[in-house]
Order: structure tokens, then C-alpha cells, then sequence
């Protein structure tokens, strides 16, 4: 029997479900091999929202949940010898290790708490970033990271790390780093590299490959829907990858749902771009194998890209929203008009300054900023009893939003008939650019504590 | 002519980078395949979303999978960093194609 490790999935994202992690933990602890835990709590913009609390306390910056999902499940894992690898280390892995060896409070002194550092760019000094941006200059950047790869996961993995914290790192490479140091697959095996890294792909947003953003009454049904277990890669010597679950818990692992997330934010799936392998998917096969356990197979590698994707984060745009509904006979008529008189105001306040405009129930999700979609829905003459007239502005003029945003809830006393429930909501955006770098310019190192 | 609803042959998601959606698309019979690699194409799906203007669809075949990916370009009005739009990632965007209206497998 060939050797086979196991790796989980404990988050996709940085509001995901800490009691489905810790049931991953508490099942993956009573399984006998080499197992490893996933926590991927980044999304793009995450990480400049957590540079700018580093700002205002450098004894924070990673992220907000990191400890939500780590603290049930530790005590388990360092018991079981289940190595735990996260990019929640988001803008300040340091200081995450800090507060994980203070909260250990002189238990387990043998854990080995390892930070992986040197995605941060803006951290550098004197920065070379500038340098790589295709586009000019940034004014205010908050956060400037390069996408890693597994190198220093593996690493830190090889030197007896029980948990691994990064900052940026490619999402796939979380698991990619864990498979490399549980199998011994060498780095340029890029065959090797295909496999670890659609296990990777798959694990990455967590429940969306078990029934997550999947279930669709009488079309696709899920089991338990409420409690979906996070997903486990198994990951054989030979190259076999199964796709399984959280044992009693709810879910499924279906070719369904695993078809539905292998392509998830792929482009052209011959040339699926990591920092460590590019994946060819074009003869990929998917098999069931029932109970919940679904094989991949036919993955090619090709030699990982000579650059590296790298993302800034810039401040100072502001995306504000208000809303109000009509309802009762007449509701179309009344939100229509409220429509109208929204934008005959704006274009006398504020010309040039075009606001999105919804009509929920009618046109919101599928509408698009000139209102195409819903003249398109409007024109079908809809009848419906309670819709919600939603405006969306973005500009950097936070005092001009404002303003705007207040003629929403002008329409209390100037607007229609039986206008009600106004809300209004107004927060700061960060907004991302991405630039290539070459790959041989990057080199990241670890911290231990 | 006897037109169907894609949503009842097929089942997608879709998923956002920057200002670029893609789309996954899989047939719940594998036998309609064919009829969706016939019907589905990029002028098709292009005409679909026209309200949001892509400037390129793609289409990309995988026939071990039964599927088709399609990439809009430019079809998130902004995407998450720019749109002032409630669903700012596209994910609801599935649906938009699964609304598709076009003859039958059987025609």
C-alpha cells in the first residue's frame, strides 16, 4: 500500500464557520496517518483592511478571526500531531505568533510556531515594488503583497513547524506546501505539483466543494445543509487524489459539487497560472466513489511561471448605499417614480456623479450601472407589491456621498406616496491593483517563536 | 419553435477575478452535451449578458468533464473594488446564464 496523507480544510474565508473547523479537527484527530489543517481566512482585500489596523496597533494585523478558529482546535492538534498552515497571519504573522506562544502560557513547549515571511513589500526598505508596477505610481498604499508559493511552508514543515503562519500566500499553496512535506514530492516534479495543487484548489474555499454555494431545491439537493463538513484531501504516494469529508456531518461530495468547484475562478483551464506549478485541468477526470469520496484524476503539470502576481491595496474611495421600499398596490409605479426623481436630483447636485440605481424585486443582482437590465425588466411591465429603490455611488468625495446619500431619505417627506424603511450605509473601499514580478526576485524566510 | 430554460438542463457557478467573470457550465444528463456545445456559443452567451457589455466571451470545451467554462471580460461592471452594485462579485451571475431561453434538446 502506497503511503497517503490527509489534509483539511478548516476555513475559505475570513467569516467562515469556526465549529465546522474544530469537527474537522476532532475527526481528523481520531485518524490514524500523516494530517494536516488548512485555514485560509484571506480574501483580495483582506489584507490591506488588516494593514490598517497594524497601523493603528502593531500588536494586531493578522486576522480578526485567526483565534476564533485556532485556540478550540489547538490543544487537539498539537495532541494529535496535526500541523496547522494559514495565511491568517494576514499583514502580521509576528505578532500572531506572539499571542499564540503568550496564549500557550509556557504549555507545550515543544511546538514549534513558525512565521513565513517576506510577501510583505511594503515592509521592505528601501521598497522595490514601485518598480514592478506597470501602471504608475500608487498614492496611498496600505498594503503591497507578492502571491507566495510553498517553498516556505514546505520548509518550515520540514524543520519540525507545528503551525505555519503566512501573510500572502497563493491559497492552493497552503495545501501544496503541506502534501510536499507528507509525500516527499520534490518541487519541480510538476506532475506531482498538478496533483498537490488541485487538491489545493479544491480545499481552498473550504464547504464550496461539499455542498456549499451549490444547493438548488429539486435540482440539487444537499443533506443537512445547515452543518456542511469541511472537505479532506487524500493524498496517495502515487499520485491518487480523493476529495472526502468530515465524517458525520452534513454535506456531500458529489462530481456535482467537485466539477462545480475544480473550474471555480479558473480562466482558460489548460493554463491554470500558480506560483507552483501551471495546472493543465484539460483532461481532467472526475469519478465518484461514493459515500461522500470523489476521485481526480488525468492532472498535468507544466513548469511553474517566472513571475509572481503581486497586489497593492490603495485608500480613498468610498462606496456608499441607501435604500427605500414601496409596497401595496401602485409599489412599481411609485419606486419607478422615486427612481426618476433620484436622478433629476443628482444631475442638478451632483452632474456627473452617476448613481447605480435597483429596483429589488425587479432588478438588482443581474442590474448594471447605466440601468439596462432593469429598463429591460420595466419594460416587461412587472407586477409586484413590495420593491426596494437601492442606490450604490462610489467616489472619493466622502462629504459629496454623503450629501447624496441623504436624498434617500429626502424622499420621507419629498418623494412618493407610503415610502418607508429607508437604511443608509457608507464605508471607506479599498480598491487593488495586481502587477507581475519576477519569481527570482522574491525570496521568503522563516521566523521561528 | 419549443424553447426550454437552460436552468433545467444544466447546473453552474460562477466565480470573479478583478473585472472578469467566468462561468462554469455542466449539463445534469451527460448525453446533452453535444446540444449545449451546438447552442451554447460565445455569440450566444455574449447576447445573454448583453445589458453588461463584455468586451470578449470565451469558451473553453472540457469533454471529460461534460463542461464548458465561459470567461466574460469587462463584465463586472468594476468588480469587487469598483462596482457600486449589490452583488459586486458576480456570484449570482450563474443564474443570468441558467435563464438562457433556447430550443430544446430534442428539436
Amino acid at each position: 500500500m502506497t503511503k497517503t496523507i490527509l489534509v483539511g480544510c478548516g476555513a475559505g474565508f475570513a467569516n467562515d464557520r469556526p465549529d465546522a473547523a474544530l469537527r474537522l479537527a476532532q475527526d481528523l484527530a481520531q485518524r490514524s496517518g500523516q494530517r494536516y489543517i488548512m485555514l485560509e481566512l484571506l480574501a483580495e482585500r483582506t489584507l490591506a483592511e488588516a494593514q490598517l489596523r497594524k497601523r493603528l496597533d502593531p500588536e494586531t494585523g493578522y486576522s480578526a478571526r485567526l483565534f476564533d478558529f485556532l485556540e478550540p482546535m489547538l490543544d487537539l492538534c498539537i495532541e494529535a500531531g496535526i500541523p496547522i498552515i494559514t495565511n491568517g497571519g494576514a499583514a502580521n504573522p509576528r505578532a500572531a505568533a506572539q499571542r499564540l506562544r503568550h496564549g500557550l502560557a509556557g504549555r507545550s513547549p515543544e511546538l514549534k510556531i513558525a512565521c513565513v515571511l517576506g510577501d510583505d513589500l511594503l515592509e521592505e526598505t528601501p521598497p522595490r515594488y514601485e518598480r514592478w508596477l506597470a501602471s504608475g505610481p500608487l498614492e496611498h498604499p496600505v498594503s503591497v503583497n507578492v502571491y507566495t508559493g510553498a517553498d516556505g511552508i514546505a520548509q518550515a514543515l520540514a524543520e519540525g513547524a507545528g503551525i505555519v503562519l503566512c501573510g500572502r500566500v497563493a491559497d492552493p499553496s497552503l495545501a501544496v506546501g503541506a502534501i510536499r512535506h507528507g509525500l516527499g514530492w520534490a518541487a519541480d516534479d510538476w506532475q506531482k505539483m498538478a496533483v498537490a495543487t488541485t487538491a489545493g484548489h479544491l480545499l481552498e474555499c473550504c464547504t464550496q466543494v461539499t455542498g456549499g454555494y451549490f444547493a438548488h431545491p429539486g435540482m440539487k439537493d444537499i443533506p443537512d445543509p445547515a452543518n456542511l463538513g469541511c472537505p479532506i484531501a487524500e493524498v496517495h504516494q502515487d499520485g491518487r487524489l480523493i476529495i472526502g469529508k468530515t465524517r458525520n456531518s452534513g454535506g456531500r461530495v458529489s462530481e456535482q459539487t467537485v466539477k462545480e468547484q475544480l473550474l471555480y475562478e479558473v480562466h482558460d483551464p489548460r493554463r491554470y497560472l500558480t506560483p507552483d506549478v501551471v495546472l493543465d485541468l484539460g483532461q481532467a477526470r472526475v469519478q465518484d466513489l461514493g459515500e461522500d469520496r470523489v476521485e481526480i484524476s488525468s492532472l498535468l503539470g507544466h513548469p511553474r511561471p517566472d513571475t509572481l502576481k503581486g497586489l497593492a491595496g490603495v485608500r480613498g474611495l468610498w462606496f456608499g448605499e441607501a435604500e427605500i421600499s414601496y409596497a401595496g398596490p401602485g409599489a412599481v409605479a411609485r419606486a419607478a417614480l422615486a427612481r426618476e426623481i433620484l436622478l433629476q436630483r443628482f444631475d442638478q447636485l451632483a452632474p456627473g456623479i452617476q448613481p447605480w440605481i435597483d429596483l429589488s424585486g425587479i432588478a438588482s443582482l443581474f442590474n448594471d450601472q447605466g440601468g439596462r437590465y432593469l429598463q429591460k425588466q420595466l419594460a416587461q411591465a412587472p407586477s409586484l407589491e413590495d420593491v426596494r429603490v437601492r442606490i450604490g455611488l462610489t467616489h472619493t468625495d466622502r462629504p459629496q456621498i454623503e450629501a447624496l446619500l441623504a436624498e434617500v431619505e429626502s424622499l420621507y417627506t419629498n418623494g412618493p406616496a407610503g415610502g418607508g424603511g429607508v437604511r443608509r450605509h457608507l464605508a471607506e473601499t479599498v480598491t487593488t491593483r495586481s502587477f507581475l514580478l519576477p519569481r527570482d526576485e522574491i525570496h521568503t524566510t522563516l521566523e521561528w517563536y | 419553435m419549443n424553447l426550454v430554460t437552460l436552468a433545467d438542463y444544466a447546473h453552474a457557478r460562477a466565480g470573479d477575478k478583478g473585472n472578469i467573470l467566468s462561468i462554469a457550465l455542466f449539463p445534469h444528463d451527460p448525453a446533452h452535451y453535444p446540444w449545449l456545445l451546438r447552442e451554447l456559443t460565445c455569440a450566444r452567451v455574449a447576447e445573454q449578458f448583453a445589458t453588461r457589455q463584455p468586451s470578449k466571451v470565451h469558451r473553453y470545451e472540457l469533454p471529460n468533464l461534460n463542461a464548458l467554462n465561459f470567461v466574460l471580460e469587462d463584465a463586472l461592471e468594476g468588480g469587487v473594488n469598483r462596482s457600486c452594485g449589490l452583488d459586486r462579485h458576480g456570484k449570482s451571475l450563474s443564474y443570468l446564464l441558467l435563464a438562457l431561453r433556447l430550443p430544446g434538446p430534442q428539436g
